[in-house]
């Protein structure tokens, strides 16, 4: 019988620790599936973040370095320039890269390095027990936003790919979720030019993938991925903000 | 073996030389004084040599692409001083917690805050103690010349790759700006153990991981107790000092960096005067080499250490001599103007005899 449909050779063949209803796992196939097209598993060196994706060794059949909290495009940086014939990307939260890591993505980006950002936005802080993030959405209540986020006292949420889209440095910035099989099908295809973009040495390439937290959200999988389409999709635009290759 | 090659340059040259005879392949650090004579040279030499320089958007940003490029094995540097080696402190401690390799060259300037650009040692505790969280020891040497701004920044990409262990040169302002003759010949390269943990792409090949995160029961406990293994390694194999006049020495005087070389003055003033007085000075301030103050304490029982600062080696100095040395102390802290001069420091040398 013809095999139509496999585990990604560059995923391990073990559980992983996220939550039921969590989109990191998706989020984590779509990547090993675009190396696994690309046959760069095995050139490639990730670099894990801090928060829920971290473990990031424990889960890709790839090489990785930890990096300190938000510092992932700086290690990446020096990954890259020592190893320019590797593929090198960093994986992180929104905590991560957009409040304590703002400065190292920002100059990644605007050096044009060539490296492959992926940024798992759940608008809270997963891994420390639901906080107010950076990407927390006006009014959403987190165990630091009792009261909702009030956008007077901390401002409204970064639109980190739009931001970064603006810099010069950029090659290929996208907004993609996972809360549908249609959206998986366009994740997927982003993720992997993303990962294209860097194979042909075109420069800094960025997605966003908007993701359920359904722990921190106090909602039920269910109710949780059913958020990312109707609170996340309309203040997160999905699409692709900058693509200088047209690929 | 060619003629020597005589060159007439700063100290803070002669770290950024070295670096480059050490084969430092990337370079990434943030412009402040009294070190940017570093970033400078290297933005001008390093790319001609192979090598990557990056200016970069902060000290923190510069430490975390050494961790980078040193998990992928090659040699990598970053230099500042007081303001931004704190800023760094975060990267060394990942660093040595992921027992990575890396050298940073901490050219000390006065503080705390933003305090001033003149000579200071109270940087001290900061460099020998672990300056970040956690717990952990990095690799200090102490250069005192020129020629040792050279010859200490090679050794410390040695020790640092040798020992896998972050490795600090730690300097003053007058020993980055004072100009010196150096000699800069290239050395026979040091026997080192493979890098084959590093970062390079599984390659179809085991998986390497570099890590600081130990979440399984015992894991952590027993990372300490492997790195305080290594340390008292490097405490037996590579403690380094300096004795002048100690052998018949009734009074023993202890400095580092600059400052020993103005007590070095301060000691020929007191034996032209008849006073039988010497020098320890020690190299490497982590390891702090204990054996040379318990041998050299057995028998001369009076000392007095000199630093710029309120004292922080002092305290090394009183846990490693004889509990019946008596161990003054005699500090300038930094700032315009606190640097001794041998004449005063022969005054305070006077008063033991």
């Amino acid at each position: 019988m013809k095999q139509v449909f496999a585990k990604p050779v560059s995923l391990k063949d073990v559980q992983t620790h996220f939550c039921p209803g969590c989109h990191h796992g998706s989020i984590h196939r779509l990547v090993a599936e675009a190396m696994d097209q690309l046959g760069i598993a095995e050139q490639t060196i990730g670099c894990a973040s801090v928060g829920c994706s971290v473990f990031l060794y424990g889960y890709f059949n790839i090489d990785v370095v930890e990096s300190p909290h938000g510092r992932a495009p700086a290690v990446a940086t020096g990954v890259k320039r020592a190893r320019p014939d590797r593929i090198v990307f960093t994986y992180q939260g929104d905590g991560d890269l957009a409040a304590i890591g703002t400065s190292e993505i920002i100059h990644a980006a605007n050096r044009g390095e060539k490296i492959t950002v992926i940024f798992v936005n759940n608008t809270t802080y997963g891994m420390t027990g639901g906080q107010m993030a950076p990407t927390t959405m006006p009014g959403q209540k987190t165990s630091t936003s009792p009261y909702g986020r009030d956008v007077t006292n901390d401002g409204k949420p970064f639109k980190m790919a739009e931001l970064l889209s603006n810099l010069d440095g950029v090659t290929y910035a996208a907004r993609v979720a996972v809360n549908s099989p249609k959206n998986v099908l366009q994740a997927k295809k982003v993720i992997k030019n993303a990962f294209q973009y860097q194979v042909e040495g075109k420069g800094f390439s960025f997605v966003e993938v908007l993701s359920a937290c359904p722990t921190n959200w106090g909602m039920n999988a269910l109710a949780a991925n059913e958020r990312v389409g109707s609170e996340m999709i309309p203040y997160f635009p999905l699409g692709v903000f900058k693509n200088t290759e047209n690929l | 073996m060619s003629a020597p090659q005589k060159k007439f340059v700063k100290g803070n040259e002669a770290v950024a030389m070295a670096a480059i005879e050490a084969g430092v392949q990337c370079y990434f650090g943030y412009p402040i004084t009294p070190q940017s004579d570093i970033p400078e040279y290297l933005s001008r030499e390093l790319p001609k040599a192979g090598g990557t320089f990056i200016q970069v958007e902060s000290e923190i940003g510069a430490i975390n692409m050494v961790l980078g490029a040193s998990a992928c094995g090659v040699r990598a540097m970053t230099s500042s001083s007081g303001p931004g080696i704190s800023l760094k402190q975060e990267g060394i401690s990942y660093m040595a917690g992921s027992e990575l390799p890396g050298v940073i060259v901490d050219i000390m300037r006065a503080g705390p805050g933003l305090g001033g650009i003149d000579a200071s040692q109270a940087d001290y505790h900061q460099a020998t103690k672990g300056g970040g969280h956690g717990g952990y020891r990095i690799i200090v040497l102490a250069p005192n010349s020129g020629q040792e701004m050279y010859d200490l920044t090679m050794l410390a990409f040695d020790l640092s790759d040798q020992y896998r262990m972050p490795a600090m040169l730690l300097a003053d302002s007058v020993l980055g700006q004072m100009k010196e003759s150096i000699v800069a010949n290239p050395r026979p390269k040091a026997e080192l153990p493979a890098k084959d943990w590093a970062v390079r792409g599984t390659g179809g090949g085991a998986q390497h991981v570099v890590k600081s995160l130990y979440l399984g029961d015992g894991e952590m406990e027993k990372f300490h107790w492997k790195m305080h293994a290594r340390y008292q390694e490097l405490a037996e194999k590579e403690s380094r000092w300096e004795e002048y006049q100690t052998t018949d020495a009734e009074l023993i005087v202890t400095a580092f960096g600059a400052t020993s070389r103005i007590a070095r003055t301060a000691v020929e003033m007191a034996r032209a005067a008849g006073l039988k007085v010497g020098l320890l000075r020690p190299i490497t301030l982590f390891p702090f080499p204990k054996k040379a103050y318990a041998e050299l304490s057995a028998r001369c029982k009076n000392w007095l250490t000199v630093e710029l600062s309120t004292g922080q080696m002092v305290d090394d100095v009183r846990l490693s001599v004889a509990r019946d040395a008596e161990v003054d102390f005699y500090g300038r802290p930094p700032g315009a103007g606190s640097l001794p001069t041998p004449e005063e420091l022969f005054e305070q040398i006077k008063k033991h005899f």
